[in-house]
């Protein structure tokens, strides 16, 4: 392959990782659109929904355009299987309990604060300009986030024992968020991306900070597991997507 | 050459379709009217990633250009630089206050803004400062929900970004 293909390549799939993680997350969060613990926190929930949608909707416009097939964002999300979808592991959950959905909100927002700060300095003016919007309103989630982790965390002995099993139980996939493509290296070299296990040390650093304020434990010694932008996914995508998926799939030249 | 002062007067007359009382062009969204061949390419950007007026504020400016014979019009969508609450113009934020959405604010003299809490935002109602953040997120994207703690009013505030 003549390397500005395995750079189209690398960079096609850079962004379908970017965008994927967005959209499956706003997609788990719209799950909540009406059931939400009270009326404000309902809309808050689907807000963030919205601009994560609104995030991956920028990230894989861009994808279809890198990959020069003629798709645009609609087609690159509703027609892709399981193996061929990258995202991180940890938005894939389920939302379980409130906490549950916080907790998972709390650690995906930290990272992608983290790396939107670091992808408004890309190469790329594509990148870097998604990357600079998405810090914006990232901003909000993590505050909106973290506020919901002090309040459960150092609330009452039940919502404490909530949120606590909740870090156990999704600690063993944040190890996915920093893990780099074997691609990624012609992408590091351009400057259009950086390495992600770069930003562990600072994740990490915050989320003791917050937890131990959050009267919560840091799990140690946990197995991780990772796979996300191998295609490699636990059981809870093809739910997700079968469900997201059905009706384009079933119409596929359906029109609003 | 056209005049670009005159497209402006036109997009002047397009409102947001969320906040009517605000034109595209109060809001600062319109980023660039440029003129090639037989175009007219405008650039707007959005409020927010997932702001789900994009597609209808794009088709109501196709309409009002047309109606003033702009038939080939390009509208293009652009990220950067990132949209700021500080592009609303001055008229805007007067237009919002008018409204009952508190306008938002460049800076502030509470302290716990420092803080890393809520500002202090004036109630648009009664103009009292004694209010309280009851949401981050309010109806919109771009708005949190307040409560006036002196006229017992809940309202919008127009957050800054």
């Amino acid at each position: 392959m003549e390397n500005k293909d395995k750079k189209q390549e690398a960079l096609f799939e850079y962004l379908l990782w970017l965008g994927d993680s967005a959209l499956i997350l706003g997609q788990r969060l719209g799950e909540w659109c009406g059931h939400g613990p009270y009326l404000e926190e309902d809309i808050a929930l689907t807000n963030i929904s919205l601009d994560l949608i609104g995030q991956a909707r920028a990230f894989l416009t861009y994808a279809g355009e890198v990959e020069g097939l003629g798709k645009d964002e609609d087609q690159l999300a509703f027609f892709r299987g399981e193996r061929a979808y990258k995202n991180c592991l940890l938005v894939e959950q389920p939302n379980g309990d409130f906490g549950q959905t916080i907790v998972k909100q709390y650690f995906y927002s930290v990272f992608a604060k983290l790396l939107f700060e670091q992808l408004s300095q890309s190469s790329d003016v594509q990148i870097a300009g998604i990357a600079a919007k998405s810090l914006k309103e990232t901003n909000y989630h993590v505050r909106h986030a973290r506020e919901w982790l002090f309040r459960l965390g150092d609330g009452t002995e039940e919502s404490h024992k909530r949120v606590q099993n909740a870090v156990n139980e999704l600690w063993l996939l944040t190890g996915d968020l920093f893990e780099n493509s074997a691609k990624d290296g012609i992408l590091f070299d351009a400057g259009i991306a950086f390495d992600l296990s770069k930003l562990l040390p600072e994740w990490e650093k915050q989320i003791r900070i917050d937890l131990m304020e959050a009267t919560l434990t840091v799990p140690e010694g946990v197995f991780m597991l990772k796979g996300g932008r191998e295609g490699k996914h636990t059981e809870f995508l093809g739910h997700i997507l079968a469900e997201m998926q059905a009706l384009p799939r079933t119409i596929p030249e359906g029109k609003w | 050459m056209i005049d670009t002062t005159a497209i402006y007067d036109i997009l002047e007359t397009v409102p947001d379709p969320e906040v009517p009382v605000l034109s595209v062009v109060d809001l600062g969204i319109i980023r660039a009217v440029r003129q090639t061949v037989d175009t007219l390419e405008i650039d707007i950007t959005p409020t927010y990633t997932g702001c789900p007026a994009m597609k209808a504020i794009e088709q109501d400016i196709r309409e009002a250009l047309s109606t003033h014979g702009f038939d080939k019009v390009q509208v293009k969508l652009v990220y950067a630089p990132a949209w700021t609450t500080d592009w609303m113009s001055e008229n805007g934020k007067k237009k919002l206050k008018e409204y009952g959405i508190a306008p938002p604010e460049k800076s502030s003299p509470d302290k716990s803004s420092i803080m890393g809490m809520a500002k202090s935002i004036a109630c648009p109602l009664c103009g009292s400062i004694h209010t309280e953040m009851i949401s981050q997120f309010g109806s919109t994207a771009c708005k949190a929900l307040y409560r006036c703690i002196d006229c017992r009013e809940p309202f919008d505030y127009f957050k800054c970004l």
